[in-house]
């Protein structure tokens, strides 16, 4: 059948139009979230106040004398926790990564590496799970001491299980970086008489810096977002953060009281909800920020 | 003048590709030797053994022996960074690292262990001066190394070998990437370098090895056809086979 001028130009305008139509929705899905969180997480503030609400040190909202809403427990609670996983994550991340670019053979990486992809694809709660039969009573057994009212489930134990769910992250991205550095690079620095190690520290790495970092911010992001893993394993108690102390996250925070709270409590989750909305949103600024920057420079040629 | 670098009877395989047949070749001390041949002859491979770059090369096999004052490199006994010091070399494209000018040159001293700043200082200068690049850079040092063109670049190359003091500085091919007036510049570099290197050059330009060198050796598949003063390989070649690629009927 032969399609006329008209039908072929009915057709082409069409789809344009689908095109344009899907990604407006993904990305009003974007802008409804926004509006949604700051509609549905202001009252609360506005009505606890912003200092008392983001600076105070105790959260009792059912009690039914003296309700109080302070949550700085909780986002001292996520900085602790994530400073944590990145601080263990990253070093172990970054050399693997290293490992993958530049120093296993292409039969050992590539084995390795769908084995890394699968670490991204398993569900946090099946971290949560592990977490809770291994590192919890491990924890516990190690630093007994520290741990004899909390069983273990404990900041560490935490840090411990979100530093294992920032690797897939921090490894690829940091490995795409790495292999995109060209090889004349490489080449010239063992030319010079560089060692090997040598050259990874000094010339690769550096050269792959804003797409380390990118990961390690993506990495950031991942386990600032985590709450499921965290729940079985931190002991969900409000607590000022410590290493042995059963602490509440700010995500934990959130669906472990959604359930059952009501009021200017319910408020005051979708106030926490926002809270950590914020935070994402500056660290995936950081990131796009990094990752310009990196464009800037390798365009510099 | 005497022989600095003396290779017998060298032969080298990638994987079942046997690239270099049986190379003898002598390359005196102070002085500019070329190779010239078409492409695939093994000539830049053959510059690859000098300071065993081709160790990098997967399934690489070599035989023979690559004397440098006497001394074969190829011997368990070689630590190869050493050697790669005193071998420096300058690619094709130029590949400056994405630091500094200054980062650049200081990057091959300070991985030798030099940490005084003063020292640095001294061997930047020196090393840019040598390249003939201190006028065009002296006052961006800090500046990165790729917003140089691409002559410019070049030259940061040759001063980052020079910078770790070598004896030998070998070219595979070092103006093919750039434009005439580049090139010629970089030739103008080498007739000084011979001064204090021995320079050793891969090109894929005739009238480039008949300007610069003093010694020209001719290569065709994985063989060392004929080596010889320059002027009697351009005028008088013995074999037939150099003959016929200069005089352009094949390559």
């Amino acid at each position: 059948m032969k399609q006329t001028m008209k039908t072929k130009a009915f057709i082409e305008k069409f789809m344009e139009i689908l095109f344009a139509v899907c990604s407006f929705s993904a990305v009003a899905a974007v802008g409804l979230i926004i509006v949604y969180m700051l509609g549905i997480g202001s009252p609360a503030i506005a009505q606890i106040g912003l200092f008392d609400f983001l600076f105070g040190t105790t959260w009792a909202p059912a009690s039914s004398t003296n309700p109080q809403f302070g949550i700085l427990p909780m986002i001292l609670s996520s900085i602790y926790g994530t400073c944590g996983a990145i601080l263990i994550g990253v070093p172990i991340g970054l050399l693997t990564a290293i490992f993958l670019a530049n120093v296993a053979s292409e039969r050992v990486s590539s084995i390795m590496r769908p084995v890394i992809e699968l670490l991204a694809g398993i569900p946090s709660v099946i971290y949560g799970l592990i977490g809770m039969v291994v590192i919890v009573p491990t924890v516990a057994k190690i630093f007994s001491e520290q741990t004899q009212f909390n069983g273990g489930a404990t900041m560490l134990s935490a840090i411990l299980v979100l530093s294992v769910m920032v690797l897939p992250t921090i490894i690829s991205v940091s490995e795409t970086a790495l292999r995109a550095v060209p090889q004349d690079y490489e080449q010239a620095s063992l030319a010079l008489g560089a060692t090997k190690a040598q050259t990874i520290f000094k010339v690769l790495v550096p050269a792959a810096r804003s797409g380390i970092t990118a990961g390690v911010v993506l990495g950031i992001g991942r386990a600032i977002g985590e709450a499921m893993a965290i729940l079985l394993v931190s002991g969900n108690v409000v607590n000022m953060p410590g290493l042995f102390t059963s602490v509440r996250f700010l995500t934990t925070g959130i669906v472990s009281e959604m359930g059952y709270a009501e009021g200017l409590h319910r408020q005051a989750l979708f106030a926490i909800g926002l809270v950590l909305f914020i935070f994402i949103l500056g660290i995936n600024v950081a990131l796009y920020f990094f990752v310009k920057k990196g464009v800037g420079k390798n365009n510099g040629n | 003048m005497s022989t600095k670098i003396s290779t017998k009877n060298l032969n080298l395989w990638y994987g079942e590709n046997h690239a270099l047949k049986n190379i003898n070749l002598d390359i005196e001390a102070g002085s500019i030797t070329a190779f010239i041949g078409p492409s695939g002859c093994g000539k830049s491979t053959y510059l690859k053994t000098i300071n065993r770059m081709n160790d990098l090369v997967k399934g690489v096999r070599i035989q023979g022996e690559v004397l440098l004052d006497g001394e074969n490199i190829y011997a368990p006994s070689v630590d190869v960074t050493l050697l790669r010091k005193k071998v420096g070399m300058v690619f094709q494209r130029p590949n400056p690292f994405p630091m500094s000018i200054y980062d650049n040159i200081a990057y091959g001293p300070r991985i030798h262990g030099i940490k005084n700043k003063a020292q640095l200082d001294e061997i930047v200068e020196k090393s840019l001066k040598g390249a003939a690049l201190w006028d065009d850079v002296k006052d961006r040092l800090k500046s990165s190394g790729l917003g140089l063109s691409g002559g410019q670049q070049q030259r940061l190359c040759i001063a980052r070998a020079m910078a770790v003091e070598p004896e030998v500085i070998l070219m595979d091919e070092p103006t093919s990437a750039l434009d005439p007036i580049s090139t010629m510049r970089i030739e103008e570099l080498m007739a000084d370098l011979k001064k204090h290197y021995t320079v050793v050059i891969v090109t894929h330009n005739m009238q480039q090895a008949a300007r610069i060198s003093d010694t020209t050796a001719f290569f065709l598949v994985g063989e060392m056809v004929e080596c010889d003063k320059t002027d009697v390989i351009f005028s008088m070649p013995k074999d037939k086979r150099t003959e016929d690629y200069i005089t352009g009927r094949f390559g």
